[in-house]
């Protein structure tokens, strides 16, 4: 493989870029695989990575029914943190920040990692409670938090709205100083070119229309392009994963809802941090170009449309405005939707299913983009292993019949309730 | 928007309304001995179907009327509406 750096750029300057070589192949499927990956988004990428790498699994395929990178790796808001006050979250997604931290490095691609801090804003007494003692859950499991007073809060966000007199007034916040945010389709072409130059077979615009269970064991998967024979497939397909769960007659505690997000028209800096309203659900960054990302609640009922609609986003952007008023002067540049696997908990699944060879990864709610890595990692170890990894030992499929639910936020589908 | 017909207030527009989930999700039935499967199936289970959707809304900000909704998950067309009692 082709090293991307300084002197390629100048070497390839001189032949006008034209010899670089493919970043990924374009392969017909063979017959068989050691291992399938179904879905070829930022999980799926990178749990074929790591089997290749950590695993030395290089006979596999990865089966997409697009184009890499074109549902929500590319669709989300690119937040990457490890907020979390549960144990499994906060493990599992603390790994996770070790595997950003030196991505950019590991996959020879430049992710634009950007620590740059996330800062949940309280907004009550009783708020900077329940943050304190979160912060101190994620300091006992090795994570940097900090609880802001509102004067400190102020000096890192001047421009929002401060005054007393409204509804829901600043009391201060909770901020994890690590986090951040990172390119995120560069996550997926780094990830698939790597694989690729393992042995990876990258297999786009091929959609898995059934699969072969024999006695329990999977045996194979069927596709646009033909049958596959593999005795290890994983399920990497986010907001797809009910369609094809019903493929293999099972039903799981997951719905497909849509989520929005939109960009403003890009400003000179302003905001260097990642900001989210403590009394809705709306949340803030600035990108790289300028532009204010901006995301909210789901459009609230079962959806596959990756198509939103416009009260919801009426209503994520008044919480906004509430936040920082002068977002109340920007255009929308942009505004598109995502299909997300809400679990019922609002926690992921990470397992493997009573069909032998058959893993599941799926349920990831709001918080998939941040998980990519750990998902990657976890989900290889998996399957490789036929056996959890105890990082993803909480993200049983079972934990909904057995109780032990981990409902971190109480984010689950069932939005209606609040 | 979407344009729901509410069968107690006729069309209104979607944000009058709240959205309440499957409704094929049914309640195993009072005093029967289930086991704990039956129970968490109706509580987590979703069969979460791309297509033709029968499912509750609550005209919460109108009537506050509970009804169903038969609409295309993939599409939002809406199909039909019924009250709660009646069935497709």
């Amino acid at each position: 493989m082709q090293k991307y750096s300084v002197f390629n750029l100048i070497k390839n300057a001189f032949t006008g870029h034209k010899d670089w070589e493919v970043a990924w192949k374009d392969p017909t499927p063979k017959s068989e695989y050691d291992v399938v990956i179904i879905g070829g988004g930022g999980h799926g990428l990178a749990t074929a990575y790591y089997l290749a790498k950590e695993h030395n699994i290089t006979n596999v395929a990865i089966i997409e029914k697009g184009w890499i990178g074109g549902g929500n790796v590319g669709r989300n808001t690119t937040i990457i943190r490890s907020n979390y006050m549960h144990d499994d979250n906060a493990r599992f997604s603390e790994f996770g920040m070790n595997l950003w931290r030196n991505m950019s490095q590991e996959l020879n691609f430049n992710v634009m990692f950007s620590p740059r801090g996330i800062i949940n804003l309280a907004h009550s007494d009783a708020q900077m409670n329940v943050f304190s003692r979160r912060g101190n859950s994620m300091r006992l499991n090795g994570i940097d938090a900090v609880l802001l007073e509102r004067e400190e809060v102020k000096k890192i966000i001047p421009m929002a709205d401060f005054s007393e007199n409204v509804r829901f007034p600043i009391f201060g916040g909770l901020m994890q100083p690590s986090a951040g945010t990172a390119r995120h389709d560069g996550v997926a072409w780094g990830y698939a070119r790597q694989a690729d130059s393992m042995g990876v077979d990258i297999i786009q615009n091929c959609e898995v229309t059934g699969f072969d269970v024999v006695g329990g064991k999977i045996k194979g998967i069927r596709t646009s392009k033909g049958d596959i024979k593999a005795n290890k497939v994983g399920l990497c397909v986010a907001g797809s994963t009910s369609i094809l769960a019903e493929k293999l007659n099972m039903t799981l505690p997951v719905e497909t809802h849509l989520l929005q997000a939109c960009v403003s028209e890009p400003i000179k800096p302003i905001l260097d941090s990642v900001v989210t309203f403590g009394a809705g659900h709306f949340y803030c960054s600035q990108s790289d170009k300028g532009e204010m990302v901006m995301g909210g609640d789901l459009d609230g009922y079962n959806s596959y449309a990756q198509r939103g609609n416009l009260p919801t986003l009426q209503h994520v952007l008044t919480e906004g405005i509430a936040m920082f008023p002068f977002l109340s002067k920007l255009k929308m540049l942009r505004t598109w939707g995502g299909i997300m696997d809400m679990s019922m908990d609002g926690s992921p699944i990470i397992d493997k299913t009573h069909i032998e060879g058959l893993y599941l990864n799926c349920g990831w709610c709001y918080g998939g983009f941040k998980a990519t890595p750990a998902s990657g990692w976890t989900f290889a170890h998996t399957i490789a292993q036929d056996k959890v990894h105890e990082l993803n030992a909480g993200y049983s499929l079972n934990r909904f019949h057995t109780g032990h639910l981990l409902d971190e936020k109480g984010l689950g589908t069932k939005t209606w309730i609040s | 928007m979407l344009h729901i017909k509410c069968p107690y207030c006729g069309m209104r527009s979607q944000n009058e309304f709240a959205y309440g989930g499957d409704a094929s999700a049914k309640r195993p039935e009072l005093n029967k001995e289930i086991s704990d499967l039956e129970w968490d199936s109706f509580v987590y289970l979703r069969k979460s179907l791309r297509g033709k959707h029968l499912e509750l809304w609550h005209h919460i900000s109108g009537c506050r009327q509970w009804f169903k909704v038969q609409r295309d998950t993939a599409t939002h067309e809406i199909f039909k509406t019924l009250k709660p009692s009646e069935d497709i």
